[in-house]
């Protein structure tokens, strides 16, 4: 057990020592504290204006032909806290026209009102593909004619309102297992992106666990090892300590993900935040996401070991991968199609499909109210593959540390373990 | 405490790597294993280590097969050398005398007065990759010699090293083989076997073709070089009844004779002819033995 722990901590501290590792998460939690705080980075850099050119975007040059809607749209516009400004302009369509293309100021509204008092106008930018003011004026002016109108008809504001009444609209689901539609649209932000974490990282340390037995193999170390410790502990012990380095890491990048979001100005609860669900993080989905993780990542480690012990140099690795990789995107593809349709058939069979289970059986159990046997069983189909990976990759192991020379297909495997065999 | 190896055979296949070996390495003793490339000198040593297991046979240490349960007590020096590159030299000593069931303060301890004795204590927190070759290869030997072990086993311990490096790493060898040490090692070196080792093996094909101690298989051999220096031409020597080969040298000649008493004839009829200035009876050198045994089977 002892030997064990060396190899642990071998493994464990050597890559965490390395100068990539420590690059690589320090640019994570920049990244993650660059996206907590993106909008309000973002509404900064607009008030400054870097983007503008110049020419003021919240400033609209109006002509209004009627003569009287100038200032209801005003007044219109505060009442919905835009930030726009409308200034009366005594220069022609033409002139203005041509100050937009010359970029000196940035759009301009043309107003006007025929005798039913519908309101017609014209709104002149750069391009069409301008998307905010455009709709802040239209629905000001929609409002605006509205009122036009209801005075017209000599209709009272009460009136006005109870014709403008919402109704109410009510999803409810007949299937147990599905959540109602609101706490499936909090949910799947969620889901989404923690399935794309455990993509992420099981896909990321497999690789590292590949890479580490093809590095021993290739600098010949191996062979001192496996004449001291046994390789299926070795091979374990090489597993655990990056393991527990990537539950570490990431660990680390939600505490950073927590702490940036609790001190950045952004409001959890609104805008884009709302939309991932994380006002309302459910326990169970991310002790789901753990427990997920971790099977994954033994799985496809145990499987990348036992690969990267048939390669003779580093360079051949990817190649052996491929096949695994393959399946980690496979995975991640029924998974993400899932999260639009957690009920379709192919995802329900795919998530008791073990190499499948990690990110398919999760997406499940995020979206849907599951009886509690299912994640069970999957759990335990997993397990089992993994027990017997464990086992087979061991045998594979044992014969491939010692094998040497041109192997790059999955050929060798039966060349290892009649190697490796007793 | 003997290392006995008993009618072992390992196959690869339909591929025959070590045939019906037997031996027995006596404690404290140091063994050579001769062999040619390819002779089966690392399975058999892998064999030992347990790394590989016997297709027949056995093979004890002790009375015991050699598992990770005793592996503590073994050190091995394999054929490919091989350390982590980007690890300093201290923290693999420590590393992998740590995995041979030493304590890292023993380890360190350890690794510095190896180091010393290696006259490289200036490489201790230098990383592997910027060693030479030849002290990567000291780091190794240290690394299979760190934890004390009663069975060391080196695969071409010599091979890479300066003169100098060869002097210092036989005199550890031979330190470690008084403090109590089983050695068993191989080497291309004829002159290393002979100097080094009580008893050998000449391994060819996987098969045993010659074992024993140096004396036996000197005399089991059967042939004695006589060497003589004469002024005059040697050739017409060849003619003497008992003489097996002869090779002519810039000052004479030597004769392989397979009895003493040839040596006397020889001796004889030259003088007949002549002053002899130089005449000896040379025991075999174990390359001659070795080039006789092996490169016959290869002709």
């Amino acid at each position: 057990m002892r030997d064990f722990w060396t190899i642990f901590n071998q493994s464990f501290w050597t890559k965490a020592k390395t100068k990539s590792f420590v690059i690589t998460t320090l640019i994570v939690v920049a990244g993650i504290f660059l996206m907590s705080n993106l909008s309000s980075i973002i509404s900064k850099v607009q008030d400054i204006g870097v983007f503008d050119g110049g020419a003021d975007s919240s400033t609209i040059y109006v002509v209004d032909h009627s003569g009287s809607l100038l200032e209801p749209l005003q007044q219109q516009l505060d009442a919905s806290e835009s930030d726009l400004t409308l200034k009366s302009s005594t220069h022609s369509i033409e002139e203005l026209k041509a100050q937009v293309s010359e970029e000196e100021i940035k759009s301009f509204l043309e107003l006007s009102v025929n005798e039913t008092q519908t309101i017609h106008a014209t709104y002149t930018s750069e391009n069409a593909s301008e998307f905010e003011n455009p709709m802040a004026i239209r629905d000001a002016l929609q409002n605006l004619q509205t009122n036009l109108k209801a005075t017209s008809l000599d209709l009272s504001s009460e009136k006005v309102a109870q014709l403008f009444a919402p109704i109410e609209f009510n999803q409810k689901a007949v299937s147990d297992s599905s959540k109602s539609e609101e706490e499936l649209s909090q949910a799947r932000g969620l889901v989404y992106v923690l399935i794309f974490v455990i993509y992420f990282a099981v896909f990321y340390y497999s690789n590292m666990i590949a890479m580490e037995v093809a590095t021993e193999k290739s600098s010949r170390v191996m062979e001192i090892i496996i004449s001291s410790v046994s390789p299926v502990k070795h091979m374990f012990a090489k597993i655990a300590g990056v393991g527990t380095l990537g539950l570490l890491q990431i660990a680390l990048f939600g505490v950073v993900g927590f702490v940036a979001l609790k001190t950045s100005s952004s409001d959890l609860t609104s805008g884009v935040f709302s939309f991932f669900g994380f006002s309302n993080v459910s326990i169970s989905t991310m002790v789901f996401a753990v427990i997920f993780f971790l099977l994954g990542y033994f799985l496809y480690a145990t499987l990348a070991a036992l690969l990267g012990s048939l390669v003779s140099r580093t360079e051949d690795v990817q190649q052996l991968l491929l096949p695994m990789t393959f399946l980690i995107i496979i995975a991640s593809f029924i998974a993400f199609s899932g999260l639009g349709n957690p009920e379709a058939g192919y995802v329900q069979i795919a998530s008791y499909i073990p190499f499948f289970t990690p990110l398919v059986m999760f997406l499940r159990v995020g979206m849907l109210e599951l009886p509690i046997w299912e994640p069970i069983l999957g759990v335990a189909i997993l397990l089992v593959t993994i027990f017997v990976l464990g086992w087979f990759g061991s045998r594979v192991y044992r014969g491939g540390v010692l094998m040497y020379g041109a192997s790059q297909s999955l050929k060798d495997i039966k060349k290892a373990i009649q190697l490796g065999k007793k | 405490m003997t290392l006995q190896i008993d009618n072992v055979t390992k196959k690869f296949g339909n591929f025959t790597a070590v045939k019906d070996l037997s031996m027995t390495v006596k404690q404290g003793s140091m063994f050579g294993f001769l062999g040619a490339n390819g002779a089966g000198k690392t399975t058999t040593f892998r064999m030992i280590l347990g790394l590989l297991d016997a297709t027949e046979g056995s093979i004890t240490w002790n009375g015991k097969p050699i598992t990770y349960a005793n592996s503590t007590h073994i050190g091995y020096l394999p054929e490919e050398r091989g350390l982590y590159p980007k690890m300093k030299v201290e923290d693999q000593l420590i590393y992998l005398g740590q995995l041979r069931g030493m304590k890292k303060h023993d380890a360190k301890i350890a690794s510095n007065e190896w180091l010393e004795r290696f006259e490289v204590p200036h490489y201790s927190s230098k990383k592997v990759e910027e060693l030479s070759k030849g002290n990567q290869q000291k780091i190794q030997v240290i690394a299979s010699l760190i934890h004390k072990p009663s069975l060391i086993i080196l695969d071409e311990p010599f091979s890479g090293l300066d003169p100098v490096n060869v002097e210092i790493l036989k005199k550890a060898i031979l330190d470690v083989q008084t403090e109590g040490a089983t050695i068993v090692f191989s080497s291309h070196r004829m002159d290393h076997v002979e100097e080094l080792c009580e008893q050998l093996i000449i391994l060819d094909h996987g098969q045993s073709l010659l074992t024993g101690s140096l004396r036996e298989v000197k005399r089991s051999f059967g042939h004695q070089n006589v060497r003589m220096k004469a002024d005059f031409d040697l050739s017409f020597l060849q003619e003497t009844t008992g003489v097996t080969s002869y090779k002519q040298t810039i000052e004479g000649g030597v004769f392989q004779i397979g009895e003493e008493k040839v040596a006397h004839e020889l001796l004889r009829n030259a003088l007949t002819k002549g002053d002899i200035r130089y005449f000896a009876i040379e025991e075999p050198s174990l390359q001659d033995i070795f080039i006789e045994k092996v490169g016959k089977e290869h002709a």
